[in-house]
């Protein structure tokens, strides 16, 4: 279990432009963090370093279990790390609920939480329709039920209000507030304010 | 249900999801090999002599087709980047898609391989030696042609590219798939090309993944 994520001056780039340098960030048990900043200043390469996707040029991702220890990163971010962002992942040829079950299965979801994530993101009546289908906002849903049915304590959150509506942006939110409530962190990229307390990390060039 | 199973299933699901891709694939084979009586004549002992070799040749060339698609569209909707993040080791995964590929793709195409060589000209007594090399040419292609998929992500016309990089590596199975055959019709030990062919196609299915999961996390970074 992950219980504090520390990341100590990062430098990114992309090609050969410097994104940012010198970021660093602490995240702690039940707290959360919003990531803001211009478009392009990346916020999304922070969330994928953090996630082990992109090497940073400089700077450490430290994350420590409950004991105080260091983690193995891989391990930690292999079994104890969501990343939700634009691209989920979803099939567009097949039906929700088979991609729903290949995502759950992947990331090793139990069968009660897997019911649990489809009746807080009331996903019945999504889960026999091709995610062709769906809108952007109710793709986001399935894709954010992932969250739920499989518990990870570190949620790494790219956009995850954007397309959704006051209904179900009210929904994460509580969703959120009780993944913070269990001990959990999240860092989310966001434009608009986090409908939870959280601190906000500035990134700039 | 395990993970592993899981994409696995899932992947033989998209290949024979909508379009039916393999019946394309095996359609290709079918075509590309009924161009040779239009090419070289239709007199029956020219065209037995060398019909093994075209249905080697046109099996190679079929088994390209749908290898673009392997990782492409993982890449493309963040598929690709969850199975980097999360789940069993990239190494397992890229050799549970490679056979997902082969039983999709590589098995139909040779189990019709025997009919292909019979159709110009071939006999029929070398149907199951035909089968069988064409199943191991099949496992080393297909495990070969993900690394290839896997190392063309990301590039503008990746499905050129992947041709170029694995056709080099194509030779030695279609030579000694072939060869085999073509030693038991001339009467001749077939036994030990058809075992080199099976040691390439083992040593395809344990290095090749380890290229698969090297060029996926070089190509989501």
């Amino acid at each position: 279990m992950i219980a504090a994520l520390a990341v100590d001056r990062l430098s990114i780039s992309r090609g050969v432009r410097r994104l940012f340098e010198g970021q660093s960030l602490r995240l702690a048990a039940g707290e959360a963090v919003m990531l803001s900043g211009a478009n392009g200043v990346g916020k999304t390469s922070l969330l994928r370093a953090v996630a082990g996707l992109l090497r940073p040029d400089a700077g450490t991702v430290t994350f420590t279990g409950a004991d105080g220890a260091t983690l193995d990163p891989d391990e930690a971010r292999a079994d104890h790390l969501h990343l939700a962002g634009h691209h989920d992942g979803l099939k567009t040829q097949r039906r929700a609920e088979e991609e729903f079950a290949f995502w759950a299965d992947w990331f090793g979801g139990a069968a009660e939480h897997r019911a649990a994530a489809i009746d807080a993101f009331d996903l019945r009546p999504l889960l026999a329709l091709d995610v062709r289908v769906l809108s952007a906002g109710q793709r986001r849903r399935l894709a954010l039920a992932r969250l739920r049915a499989a518990p990870r304590p570190l949620w790494l959150l790219d956009e995850p209000l954007a397309p959704l509506d006051a209904h179900w942006r009210s929904v994460l939110a509580a969703e959120m507030s009780a993944h913070l409530a269990r001990g959990g962190m999240i860092l989310a990229a966001a434009h608009d304010p986090l409908p939870i307390p959280c601190r906000v990390a500035e990134i700039a060039a | 249900m395990s993970a592993l199973l899981a994409l696995f299933r899932r992947e033989l699901a998209l290949a024979w999801g909508r379009g039916g891709g393999p019946l394309n694939t095996l359609a290709f084979f079918v075509g590309t090999a009924a161009l040779l009586p239009l090419a070289v004549g239709a007199e029956p002992r020219r065209l037995a002599a060398v019909a093994t070799g075209a249905a080697f040749a046109a099996l190679a060339l079929a088994s390209l087709l749908s290898l673009e698609r392997m990782f492409e569209r993982d890449f493309e909707d963040g598929g690709l980047d969850l199975l980097v993040l999360a789940g069993p080791s990239l190494y397992a995964a890229s050799a549970a898609k490679a056979f997902a590929q082969w039983t999709a793709n590589g098995l139909p195409l040779a189990l019709l391989s025997p009919v292909i060589a019979a159709m110009l000209g071939a006999s029929w007594t070398l149907a199951p030696l035909i089968a069988v090399s064409a199943l191991l040419t099949g496992l080393a292609m297909t495990f070969i042609g993900g690394a290839g998929a896997a190392l063309a992500l990301g590039a503008r016309r990746g499905g050129l590219l992947l041709v170029v990089i694995v056709l080099p590596l194509y030779a030695p199975p279609v030579i000694l798939g072939s060869g085999a055959v073509e030693a038991l019709s001339n009467g001749l030990p077939w036994t030990s090309p058809l075992l080199f062919l099976a040691a390439y196609a083992l040593a395809a299915i344990a290095l090749a993944p380890f290229a698969m999961a090297a060029a996926c996390r070089n190509a989501v970074s």
